[in-house]
């Protein structure tokens, strides 16, 4: 009795320690929305896609486990002796058929909407660089540099003894962040300076690889202010962990005026000179 | 009768002495059996070399911080894991299945062509030596992924041409491997054994062989162009001369996409075979199982760019490559649909092969769920290089194709000793490695939804959990194969005398040798129409 008192004790201080270490972090399982129409849509479209899937699994799954459970030879069943249906095979062919055209129309018009890049209000132009962003404000005349924060990037050198979680937004905060107005229709262009490189902001539902050499597009319009977080997405070397992407959603006045500002920190840098 | 005088003339044969003799038969053998064997104990050291750069990889992610490699090395490790299992590991395990079950399938007496079966499995060790040795060289190993993509590639060190010539030998390796095999089971069937009686081991073989004819040269190919652009000034991939870096993912991709398949095909073949053996109950729906397999090699090649959705193509080529992938799912379904016909109204019994069978198709249909859902092209947009791809392929791969290799393995392992494994520890392997495995990969779904991006040796601390979580997996699922290997050694050592059919619901020529397969099995071969005679009478 007392043996097994102490053993439930071990246990449940097992489990509270278990929920205990990983405080600060959270068990996120899934997309976040995100606050652009198009996240918004992709989202969507993402749990549809899921849901089918869930409920295909079901039903095959089920029908096995059912399976499984009564016609084993343990039971004393006799096998019997089928092998062919021409009109079964029919079926479960053309049903998944129509279930992935059903899937295939939505999808279609989401991505048509997505390649839309016409009468964009601002267009904002990404460098990828081994281990860093440049971003270049092509109506407005600014440009500036972004990269990992000091901050981050003494934690995460090899064996720095810095407690991670100790960091705020490890890994995921920049020195310079981009500045964007909300509700704007946004035009994204990335090319890279050496090796491939991918802009992506989960919040925004945009991803698309900077290449060198070329020039490829994407939109996106930010409905709430905050600020969005994001890594680059396709490996480009060393420090391909290390060049995160902070972009900052403020409203067209604020943005106005840091615009004012940083032409007017580069005009008094020039002057200066 | 004839065996047995065979079994006799074998054994005069056998076992010379010394070790000089031991090595010479090693290196000089042409027989199906002895090739085989030599394949699979090959891909089950790669297995376990790919496996420790695993350990290592989910070492460094157990915590946030960078505690135990470097990045660079860090990236090598994920570099090198890729190719080892890929290339090392499952390809060299199917073709080791191939070689010792295909003759013996059919009633033919050996592959077609010995020799080059002979040549073609001792390129490998050289091949993965040359491999290996990268690690050690000036640069490190090379580390821009097992997809190689210029230009980032053509920043490895001294490593680069060695890669470069280790895929190379790799790609001539299982071309030779594939026309070996297309010619055994086009030319060396037995009488009766008409092409749509082959069992679907073979018929999955023979296909897998097709696509890798197809496209093993596709991949030398662009390997080539990048060896040429760092040594010889071209500009295949190289902006600044005119050429276009996404050309080398197009073109990787076009050997890639079918390479899936190369890697799954054999296992459908496999699976196809013991679910029958353990339901005791036919195949259902053989002829559409074939064509289902023949419909998935096709639209295995016109689907690659759904790898690169985000490389920037025209909204007409995102379309087609969405449509057309979706489409696999058809008679990736078909075959799904008919296993589980087959299981329906059988008498199962659950040895270890139907164990991870069974299994595979549970959590390969997992995969294909995720892999359906990459095929969405907005949706691929927020997926695309995050852990949900990782964990989509591993699904694929480590229950999809390894764990029909280690199906296949306890299902013929005793036809091969001559000993029945124990079914005990098989369940205790099966059982560990199925729950370490989802323990390893499921929480993978979880941190790539949440923005996890892969290939990263630090994350930010919101992904902290679950990675935890998967590493502790990945350490249990790496001990459990442990297990597997000391299995596999006490059955070659001794045990329970296997009969010749070893399972009472096996139907096959492979079943009407005796056990262990003599050396020569089929020098005259067995009439097929007369055992398709008594089987329907």
């Amino acid at each position: 009795m007392r043996h097994a008192r102490a053993g439930l004790t071990v246990l449940f201080s097992g489990i509270l320690l278990f929920l205990a270490t990983p405080a600060l972090a959270e068990w996120a399982v899934n997309m976040p929305v995100g606050v652009t129409p198009i996240s918004r849509e992709v989202y969507g479209l993402h749990m549809l896609i899921f849901w089918v899937c869930v409920a295909i699994g079901a039903g095959v799954f089920g029908v096995m486990l059912w399976s499984i459970f009564h016609h084993r030879k343990s039971r004393g069943v006799k096998a019997a002796s089928f092998h062919e249906h021409h009109m079964v095979e029919v079926i479960w062919t053309v049903i998944p058929f129509l279930i992935l055209v059903s899937m295939a129309v939505p999808a279609a018009k989401t991505l048509i909407r997505m390649e839309d890049t016409r009468d964009a209000d601002l267009t904002l132009k990404v460098t990828g660089y081994q281990w860093m962003w440049q971003y270049e404000y092509l109506e407005d005349g600014v440009s500036f540099y972004s990269k990992l924060d000091s901050e981050s990037n003494k934690a995460r050198q090899l064996n720095s003894g810095i407690d991670p979680e100790s960091v705020p937004h490890y890994l995921l905060n920049v020195d310079n962040p981009v500045v964007l107005p909300v509700n704007k229709k946004i035009r994204i262009l990335t090319t890279a300076n050496d090796v491939i490189h991918a802009w992506w902001v989960p919040a925004l539902g945009v991803k698309k690889d900077a290449i060198p050499g070329f020039i490829n597009e994407m939109w996106t319009l930010i409905e709430e202010p905050g600020i969005y977080r994001g890594q680059c997405a396709e490996l480009c070397g060393k420090d391909h962990a290390f060049m995160p992407i902070v972009v900052k959603a403020v409203t067209e006045e604020e943005y106005r005026q840091w615009v004012a500002e940083q032409t007017g920190k580069s005009e008094a840098e020039t002057a200066s000179l | 009768m004839s065996t047995t005088a065979e079994q006799l003339h074998d054994h005069h044969h056998e076992h010379p002495k010394g070790v000089l003799a031991w090595i010479t038969r090693w290196l000089t053998t042409t027989n199906h059996k002895d090739i085989g064997t030599l394949y699979l104990w090959f891909s089950f050291l790669m297995f376990f070399i790919g496996g420790f750069m695993a350990m290592i990889i989910r070492a460094e992610l157990f915590q946030p911080g960078l505690q135990v490699v470097d990045p660079m090395f860090f990236n090598s490790m994920t570099t090198m894991h890729a190719l080892m299992m890929i290339f090392g590991a499952v390809m060299p395990a199917f073709v080791g299945l191939a070689n010792w079950m295909l003759p013996m399938m059919i009633g033919a007496p050996d592959m077609a062509l010995p020799r080059l079966n002979n040549w073609s499995f001792w390129i490998l060790p050289f091949a993965f030596a040359m491999l290996l040795s990268t690690l050690f060289m000036e640069g490190g190993g090379p580390a821009a992924g097992w997809t190689m993509y210029a230009p980032l590639v053509l920043q490895t060190g001294d490593a680069f041409p060695f890669l470069i010539f280790s895929v190379h030998l790799m790609g001539i390796s299982s071309v030779m491997g594939a026309i070996n095999i297309i010619a055994t089971v086009l030319n060396m069937r037995a009488p009766g054994m008409t092409l749509l009686r082959m069992p679907l081991f073979v018929w999955t073989w023979l296909i897998t062989a097709y696509l890798l004819i197809a496209v093993m040269p596709v991949l030398a190919g662009a390997v080539t162009m990048l060896l040429t652009d760092k040594f010889f000034g071209t500009s295949f991939f190289n902006p600044a001369g005119g050429g276009d870096p996404v050309m080398y993912q197009h073109i990787f991709w076009f050997f890639g996409h079918p390479e899936v398949y190369i890697l799954i095909l054999p296992a459908f073949g496999i699976v196809s075979q013991i679910i029958p053996t353990f339901a005791r109950k036919r195949l259902f729906g053989y002829a559409s199982m074939v064509y289902a397999t023949a419909s998935i090699a096709f639209l295995s090649f016109i689907v690659w760019a759904h790898h690169m959705f985000t490389v920037g193509m025209p909204l007409a080529g995102e379309l087609f490559f969405m449509f057309a992938t979706m489409l696999i799912a058809v008679p990736t379904g078909v075959k799904i649909f008919n296993w589980v016909a087959t299981m329906w109204k059988g008498a199962m019994t659950f040895e270890t092969p139907m164990l991870f069978a069974l299994s595979f198709v549970v959590l390969f249909s997992i995969g294909g769920f995720s892999g359906l859902m990459l095929a969405i092209t907005p949706a691929d947009f927020q997926y695309h290089d995050t852990y949900f791809v990782v964990a989509h392929f591993h699904y694929v791969l480590v229950p999809g194709a390894i764990f029909a290799i280690t199906a296949a393995v306890y299902y013929w392992l005793p036809k091969w000793t001559g000993h029945m494994y124990n079914e005990f520890l098989g369940k205790v392997h099966f059982w560990a490695s199925m729950i370490f495995m989802n323990l390893t990969f499921f929480p993978m779904h979880f941190v790539g939804l949440a923005g996890m991006p892969r290939r990263i040796p630090d994350y930010a601390v919101q992904f902290a959990d679950f990675n935890w979580v998967s590493s502790i997996g990945a350490f249990g699922f790496g001990i459990s194969q442990l297990l597997f290997l000391f299995i596999v050694i006490k059955t070659v050592r001794g045990g329970k005398k296997a009969t010749s059919q070893v399972w009472e619901g096996a139907h096959g020529l492979e079943w009407t040798v005796p056990s262990p397969a003599p050396h020569h099995t089929f020098s005259t071969p067995p009439d097929v129409n007369l055992m398709h005679k008594e089987a329907h009478s």
